[in-house]
């Protein structure tokens, strides 16, 4: 590892992977840097590794991946992999900390590729052990071919609580029940998005089929499905939920569960931009905050380009051409391409990009989370590392903590160990609906270092 | 609960509070907590409640525990090694479990 790069890419999926692709091709002196042993992302996690089991089952997407990492792995980069980011700062410094020793890294340029991460979805004993993420249902499966056993219930809406349910499928697990949070007119609603999202089709027809074979599989769907609750005391023991069907009648179930899985989106992973200084703004469609960026993801702060899924949700094939995108932007900024070779080169990615992503406003339209996991009821723990309910956080808004950051020193709520990664979109939330503003006039936590947990042990060794 | 779909699959032996186990080699030290039946990783420092691991992707710290005598460790992130030495973690870490 040198201490400086001409370019440092922070996360190895398919967005910092291309773009280290793309820069290494022009000539540019590249490092990149992941949590992970081996470079994927979350989305192609393992994808060199995987049995031809796991990777079957998975499917033909998650396979795909592998064309990219073998690409990756031929090109002249430095990878720096088991590292934790544990610093950042606006003159693109970057603490990083390997096998329990951390380094400064400067760099020319910064890409930040730090993909998504799942929406929280906080629900009344969330916090309970055998209470996952679908994506740590997944992950589990692609890094470990792990599957749960016993009686498994999967809840929330998007695609990949449906892809999950399909792998379990595939895996042999049985599935008690898919408690589909999607809101009754969601679909409805939804379909002036439609004709929109026709270049992107195969989207839709991979939706439907795992749809279908879900339906085939014969596994209970309950849908328009809300109030959920989970039971138990030192694990989960129940879980409950009103359904309403077509003429509004509702009905309460309550179903035993040893492994829920929760899923409502996913979310840009926004820390490291925000500590880098880079603009975000309230993206009202995707629910969520988004950096502000060029097409090739030029930031607000020179020197720093964010691409993927880490500056707006586009999903796995789009991130990786727009990853290519910033790759080749930093070349010209570094000087090593040509501003006309870098606009032909991009043009034909910039429209193969487009038609990647025109299926994201019929998603987000349809996978819009509903109320009550955007505003959770008083008694459901918000900050699952300091334990701080919904209710607090509103009775601190109601003492007059005008954002999040007077929010977390009144309550703790975001200073645990996690920094607010499950409980700042819920915070922002919640402030927005008690003091009637805009969660964009909210805004998120500071975020401040170290991002990763640090010993003065570690920090001292630089 | 969780079972593996592997079938042939070198292994390790690692041991989880003391005791020993055998478990996939290359797998995450949280991935062989639970393999192991493992019913929490940790107890919280709040309110002394069980967590098991949450988001698998080192964004939630559910999954703290005490890894080869370091405690704080984020389960989910570390790939388990022969000899590995696995502990839950009781609430806070104290300044003596780094000395």
């Amino acid at each position: 590892m040198k201490d400086h790069y001409e370019l440092l890419i922070i996360g190895a999926g398919p967005a910092g992977m291309a773009a280290a692709c793309e820069a290494a091709r022009n000539g540019v002196d590249v490092a990149l840097i992941d949590e992970q042993p081996f470079p994927g992302g979350q989305i192609y996690r393992n994808v060199s590794n995987a049995s031809n089991r796991v990777s079957s089952l998975l499917g033909k997407d998650y396979i795909r991946g592998k064309k990219l990492v073998d690409e990756f792995k031929e090109s002249s980069i430095s990878y720096i992999g088991d590292a934790a980011v544990w610093f950042i700062n606006e003159k693109q410094q970057t603490g990083v900390l390997v096998d329990g020793k951390s380094h400064f890294i400067n760099s020319n340029q910064l890409i930040l590729a730090t993909g998504a991460q799942e929406r929280p979805m906080p629900i009344p004993g969330w916090e309970l052990p055998g209470v996952m993420t679908a994506g740590a249902g997944q992950i589990l499966l692609k890094s470990a071919g792990m599957v749960p056993d016993g009686k498994v219930v999967l809840a929330g809406s998007g695609p990949l609580l449906l892809l999950l349910a399909y792998q379990y499928l595939q895996a042999g697990v049985k599935i008690e029940a898919l408690v589909d949070t999607t809101p009754k007119g969601a679909l409805t609603g939804s379909f002036n998005k439609l004709l929109k999202a026709l270049p992107a089709a195969e989207y839709l027809i991979k939706g439907l089929s795992l749809m279908l074979a879900i339906k085939k599989a014969g596994i209970p769907v309950f849908k328009y499905a809300s109030n959920l609750k989970v039971y138990g005391s030192d694990s989960i023991e129940s879980f409950s939920f009103d359904t309403e069907n077509i003429i509004g009648k509702k009905s309460h179930h309550e179903l035993p569960v040893t492994t829920l899985l929760l899923h409502q989106g996913i979310i840009p992973n926004l820390r490291l931009p925000i500590a880098a200084g880079c603009d975000v703004v309230w993206d009202e469609r995707q629910k969520s905050f988004a950096v502000t960026t060029d097409e090739w993801g030029q930031s607000s702060v020179s020197g720093v380009l964010v691409g993927g899924d880490g500056s707006r949700i586009i999903g796995a094939r789009a991130a990786e051409i727009q990853g290519r995108l910033c790759g080749l932007k930093v070349s010209n900024l570094l000087g090593k391409l040509n501003t006309d070779l870098l606009k032909q080169k991009s043009k034909p990615l910039i429209s193969s990009m487009k038609r990647h992503s025109a299926i994201r406003p019929f998603l987000d339209k349809l996978y819009t989370p509903a109320k009550e996991f955007m505003l959770p009821d008083d008694n459901t723990v918000v900050c699952r590392c300091e334990e701080i309910k919904a209710n607090q956080i509103r009775q601190a808004t109601r003492l007059g903590c005008s954002g999040p950051n007077q929010v977390k020193s009144f309550t703790r709520c975001g200073m645990g160990p996690c920094q607010g990664s499950q409980c700042g979109s819920t915070v922002s939330a919640l402030i927005a609906d008690e003091i009637n503003t805009s969660i964009d006039q909210v805004g998120f936590f500071r975020v401040r270092p170290p991002f990763k947990p640090i010993t003065l042990g570690e920090l001292s060794k630089i | 609960m969780f079972r593996t779909i592997e079938n042939n699959h070198a292994t390790v032996s690692i041991t989880i509070e003391g005791n020993p186990y055998v478990v996939p080699a290359d797998i995450s030290v949280a991935a062989a907590v639970l393999l192991s039946g493992f019913k929490k990783v940790r107890n919280t420092p709040v309110t002394n409640s069980p967590r098991l691991p949450f988001c698998m992707m080192g964004v939630c710290f559910d999954c703290l525990m005490k890894i080869d005598s370091a405690p704080n460790q984020q389960a989910c992130q570390i790939i388990v090694k022969k000899g590995m030495k696995i502990e839950l973690q009781d609430g806070a870490s104290e300044l003596s479990d780094y000395l």
